[in-house]
């Protein structure tokens, strides 16, 4: 064996089987994405900076409004974490690799042809996917423009690409643990990707049988979701959610563990409550499947129904809280510094917090019907998935970046990115609670007078927000190109984690040998 | 390393089959249970099946006014409309109406109707002792027919429900029933 390195040239990318590699290209492949379902974002606030029709038609907006929520979803955010997964978790666990790592290898590599198909819809007779990312039917079956079939078998793809995905990583993190590693040592990061991983295996069949459903309905006479053929579009709404439920917490469990790893190094402390972070973490996944129709309070649920989902709604507040006060109490009395990852945590922890109160108030059936389809969800869910996800994920990428490239990235712009991150993000979506509680309904190009300073402030964040992440870009690349070398393995003196003990940057191939876990 | 091999290879088993698991639950499981959901607890304007006459008063402090849709699928030809728009009748009071279809097609078809009914909460009071629906409809090229339906509203429906509608689309089926029949042949 001995210490060869990676192949040369182009197709070393395309055959690699090492983790580190896969795990890069899946980062950057989600940081392109991130910059297209952008730019679509950019296009959306655009169109909304004053009311009236000024850039782009109402057919094209709808366009930039699902394809803004399937990229960041698909393309970006899952991914990311998928990307974070497998860079960090063979390390984190001592494992020299991922279980399965030619599956590793399709599992990457069906992504960018999968997007590619995506993105050309756009450019199709009719256009592309213009029912929202829920692809409710029958907007997605009945009234879909032509490309839909290929939006139907893009999702399929992509399905298979996170379910093997997810295989690998449970089946690297049941395996291959280093000696002396059990399940309540491993980090939470692992931890929290091992949850996700389960939900990802349970749901992501569930969405392909959705839109196999919609295929069907589409192209075979059948009628799972026509009412003219004695189907139910409200049945789609329930296959979908049950399938959308567990999703979102897909998307913020990896970023629960990322910034679990991140406030105890910069607190200089050990994580508060390891044992009921696992616990919460569980109970959170357990719930995710018994609140769907949360989502669907005005379709004419009985009221047995709504109560029972209003409830279970609510309970998730408790292991969420739970989370947020272990977070807290890492930090008290800890010996913090404000690098930049910290600052990301920090302020995922905040903003996510305020996300979970406005969801708290979405879980109350009765309000819910003021506030269904209004801008105030696109506030909440903006809160949980940009604040939530993607702070979460740049937290990850600076405390990583040091150990992944061997140097250092530059703190004041690191810094610059933050601040300048936070503010555009909350400029651009807290006032949209304000106008979504006054009635501006979400998913149209136009608005009411009433509603201009509201959204030209939001729309002015934006830009911000979106520039900002050039920024970012600019600050890996040089970082990569100029960055001054790290002078020590563990980079932060406060880390503790097993990747910490490997070389910066990390070799080709770590942990050949077992490491031994006391 | 070959029992790791091999523990890998028996988790990643057990995770394919935990996938293609979800995967028909989702395609095979969860139709059929809403279904079964929406007829047990009555919600969704599904109507049940056959309903057994039970002798019972009728109720003549009120009427109750319950109005006929017919529609036709987008791939569906024949004429099909309700002979009677609406009728008046007390709860407890059997009452029948016709449904006119004619096959305007130089073929042999076979249709199937499907019922909705509004508002939904009303789906339960709402039985049918005769219909057409139950039975797929056959008709010969050009042939006409008027289908019946025999229906009892229940004296028990909430007293704020004043107007029902019942309506119903209508399918081609000739080839599923076509298929049906050869199959029941060759047994």
């Amino acid at each position: 064996m001995g210490a060869h390195g990676p192949a040369k040239g182009l197709t070393r990318w395309l055959t690699t089987t090492n983790h580190k590699d896969i795990g890069s290209m899946y980062l950057w492949f989600s940081f392109a994405m991130f910059l297209l379902g952008g730019s679509f974002a950019m296009i959306i606030r655009a169109e909304l900076f004053q009311p009236g029709l000024q850039i782009v038609q109402p057919e094209f907006f709808n366009q930039m409004t699902t394809m803004h929520g399937l990229v960041m979803v698909f393309g970006a955010i899952m991914p990311a974490f998928v990307g974070l997964a497998n860079w960090m978790i063979p390390l984190m666990i001592g494992a020299p690799d991922m279980a399965l790592p030619r599956m590793n290898n399709w599992s990457f590599w069906i992504l960018p042809p999968t997007f590619l198909l995506l993105a050309s819809t756009l450019f199709m007779e009719g256009g592309g996917p213009n029912f929202g990312w829920t692809f409710y039917a029958p907007l997605s079956t009945t009234y879909a423009p032509p490309s839909v079939t290929f939006f139907i078998f893009a999702v399929h793809a992509m399905g298979i690409s996170s379910i093997m995905g997810s295989i690998n990583i449970i089946a690297t993190i049941v395996n291959m643990r280093a000696p002396g590693m059990t399940y309540m040592k491993m980090p939470m990061f692992v931890w929290t990707w091992l949850i996700t991983a389960f939900l990802l295996v349970a749901v992501m069949p569930v969405l392909a049988g959705a839109v196999t459903m919609m295929l069907m309905d589409i192209h075979f006479g059948t009628s799972f979701f026509n009412a003219a053929g004695g189907g139910d579009p409200v049945l789609f709404q329930h296959v979908f959610w049950f399938f959308g439920h567990p999703e979102v917490y897909i998307i913020i469990l990896p970023a629960f563990g990322v910034v679990s790893e991140v406030i105890p190094t910069f607190s200089r402390k050990p994580l508060f409550g390891y044992d009921s972070m696992v616990y919460a973490t569980a109970s959170i996944a357990f719930l995710s499947f018994i609140v769907w129709a949360h989502h669907m309070y005005t379709v004419g649920l009985p009221i047995a129904g709504e109560l029972f989902f209003m409830y279970a709604t609510m309970l998730i507040a408790v292991p969420t809280a739970a989370k947020v006060f272990n977070w807290i109490t890492t930090m008290f009395k800890g010996s913090i510094t404000l690098e930049t990852p910290m600052l990301f945590a920090i302020a995922k922890v905040f903003l996510f917090t305020v996300g979970g109160f406005s969801g708290l108030m979405l879980a109350i059936a009765p309000a819910d019907f003021q506030y269904h389809d209004s801008y105030f969800v696109v506030a909440h869910f903006h809160y949980t998935m940009v604040a939530g996800a993607i702070f979460a994920l740049s937290s990850a990428v600076y405390y990583w970046l040091p150990k992944w490239t061997g140097k250092m990235y530059n703190e004041t712009m690191g810094k610059a990115h933050f601040w300048i991150s936070f503010l555009g993000f909350n400029l651009t979506f807290f006032p949209q609670h304000f106008v979504g509680l006054a009635g501006m309904p979400r998913r149209i190009p136009d608005y009411n007078l009433m509603f201009a300073d509201f959204n030209m402030m939001s729309s002015i964040g934006a830009f911000i927000y979106g520039t900002s992440q050039l920024l970012f870009l600019f600050n890996i690349v040089r970082t990569i190109t100029h960055g001054k070398p790290v002078n020590s393995d563990k980079v932060w003196d406060g880390a503790t984690t097993l990747e910490w003990t490997v070389p910066s940057p990390a070799p080709y191939h770590t942990f050949s040998t077992p490491p031994e876990v006391k | 390393m070959a029992t790791a091999n091999k523990n890998v290879a028996k988790t990643t088993g057990k995770l394919l089959v935990l996938s293609v698991a979800m995967f028909a639950f989702a395609m095979w499981v969860m139709p059929p249970l809403y279904n079964a959901l929406c007829e047990v607890l009555g919600i969704n304007g599904k109507t049940s099946g056959r309903y057994e006459v039970v002798e019972s008063a009728v109720d003549t402090t009120r009427t109750v006014k319950v109005q006929f849709v017919a529609q036709n699928n987008e791939m569906m030809p024949w004429e099909f409309a309700p002979n009677t728009s609406q009728v008046e009748v007390h709860p407890g009071e059997p009452a029948q109406v016709t449904f006119y279809a004619k096959n305007t097609q130089s073929r042999f078809m076979v249709s199937q109707s499907i019922p909705s009914l509004v508002p939904s909460r009303a789906a339960e009071y709402f039985h049918k002792t005769e219909c057409f629906c139950f039975n797929n409809q056959p008709l010969e090229a050009g042939a006409e027919a008027d289908m019946p339906l025999r229906f009892i509203v229940d004296r028990d429906l909430p007293k704020d429900i004043h107007v029902i509608t019942l309506s119903y689309t209508i399918f081609d089926v000739t080839e599923m029933a076509a298929k049906q029949e050869s199959l029941a042949a060759s047994n």
